[in-house]
């Protein structure tokens, strides 16, 4: 069993929160993520051709980071990520906001070392189905190939 | 006690009208208070798990294909006394009249309908356009969940020889009809999985030698209702070329996007013996000395080995 040590600790709490509760009640929780989803800004909604579809999720969802810079090296200090799912997917909606709160404004750094089948510390497997997982490691893995592509770090 | 049929013009056209209602219908009955006393008992079934929680009919109750209906120790569906259990926690009784709906043209409702099924549940009828119909016209939704009295059901064994087809039932079948509702990018081989669904692991691509290509959604008109009488017609005795009386086995990928077809075939069109292969491609396309056609032809059975 992985442990949440190496995550970054805003998603270490998010899968502590998860793994602290019965099967229901963590549907609930994915529930309640997928409505803090935040919208997308107004800068994106206009121009839905900056986000890219992760195809292996079962419902659309588009994403795209964007890189925050320090003002005086110009060097990337922050990633935001954003996401766009529609309100009857709300599994893809649920993981596209765990993966929000948990990495959203973090360093590259900190982005890469999440480990590719973090999804799987969720303990949602059974009720979602292996299939579904996979469409949130997607997600994860996506970000992590275009954070590492923006920053020239390695994935 | 059934509750009264929907009688329409459209349905009427149907084998068995008794099997479908529509929004308008439901509207009704739900207006009537029949879903409230427990006469009408609404089952909404979903692919995503999570979309009865964010809103739905009021009064229904939620069955998901996945953690209710499936039995992944044994891959199979659940038994009888499963069944029984999750039945009457539903508030469903042996003799209840059952509503399904849920979310893509009711895959997933036509599924749950089709498991009924197999344990004999007389009274299940389909709600003609589903979720995304009832969503559209603007009808009421909640979130509140119904805690419905618990219904009787009985513990009844599972039939499933006369609309489940097994591996070898369709091995022992080639030369009749069958259909395959997947994508033709799928049935050819091109793909193995749904455009933008994960890939499942089928390790050969192509279909099951003979089996006409009649994608599911062609049963369905944009707003998700079944197509009418004269256009379902058209299609599958049509350009399928299936004669009434014929014997037909449905496949899919998983045996969900069949079920679909197998209610258009059963009990629309009329067609007393049809199958759905659940095994379907997942199992067909990884399974030993078992043979496939590539490509768009239907191909021949006997499969000329060898050659």
């Amino acid at each position: 069993m992985m442990t949440t040590q190496a995550l970054p600790s805003a998603l270490a709490a998010i899968v502590d929160d998860f793994q602290a509760l019965s099967e229901p009640e963590r549907l609930q929780l994915l529930l309640e993520f997928s409505e803090g989803l935040p919208e997308l800004p107004e800068r994106l909604t206009n121009h839905p051709e900056l986000l890219e579809q992760v195809v292996e999720c079962q419902s659309p969802l588009f994403l795209t980071i964007e890189t925050e810079k320090d003002g005086s090296t110009g060097s990337a200090t922050a990633f935001r990520l954003f996401f766009k799912a529609p309100a009857e997917a709300p599994t893809t909606r649920g993981f596209a906001g765990v993966l929000h709160e948990g990495l959203d404004g973090l360093s590259a750094e900190e982005i890469l070392s999440v480990p590719d089948d973090m999804p799987e510390l969720l303990g949602l497997t059974r009720a979602i189905t292996p299939l579904r997982m996979r469409g949130m490691t997607a997600m994860l893995g996506r970000i992590k190939r275009k954070v590492a592509a923006a920053s020239g770090v390695r994935a | 006690m059934p509750y009264p049929v929907e009688q329409n013009e459209k349905f009427a056209a149907y084998a068995h009208p008794e099997r479908l209602v529509s929004t308008e219908w439901l509207a009704a009955a739900l207006e009537s208070g029949a879903v409230a006393n427990g006469e009408l008992v609404v089952v909404e079934s979903d692919e995503d798990v999570l979309l009865y929680e964010t809103g739905h009919i009021p009064g229904a109750v939620k069955i998901d294909w996945h953690t209710d209906l499936n039995d992944d120790v044994t891959r199979d569906y659940v038994d009888g006394e499963a069944f029984a259990e999750l039945a009457a926690s539903k508030g469903i009784s042996r003799d209840s009249t059952v509503v399904i709906y849920g979310d893509k043209s009711n895959w997933w409702a036509a599924y749950a309908l089709w498991v009924f099924t197999l344990f004999g549940h007389q009274d299940v009828r389909l709600l003609d356009g589903g979720r995304d119909k009832w969503v559209a016209e603007g009808r009421d939704l909640t979130k509140d969940k119904p805690a419905p009295a618990p219904g009787n059901y009985p513990v009844v064994e599972r039939d499933d020889a006369p609309i489940r087809a097994f591996k070898d039932d369709v091995l022992a079948h080639l030369g009749k009809p069958l259909i395959d509702v997947r994508s033709a990018e799928e049935y050819t081989g091109q793909r193995t999985h749904m455009p933008a669904y994960p890939e499942e692991g089928a390790l050969r691509g192509g279909h099951i030698p003979t089996a006409a290509s009649v994608p599911w959604a062609r049963a369905a008109a944009e707003n998700g209702t079944f197509r009418s009488r004269e256009d379902l017609d058209a299609i599958y005795l049509g350009e399928a070329g299936l004669t009434a009386g014929d014997d037909v086995v449905a496949y899919c990928r998983i045996g969900e996007r069949s079920s679909h077809t197998w209610f258009a075939l059963k009990f629309l069109l009329g067609f007393e013996s049809v199958r759905n292969y659940d095994g379907s491609w997942t199992e067909w396309g990884n399974a030993v000395r078992v043979p496939i056609v590539k490509g768009a032809e239907r191909g021949s059975f006997p499969v000329a080995v060898g050659v």
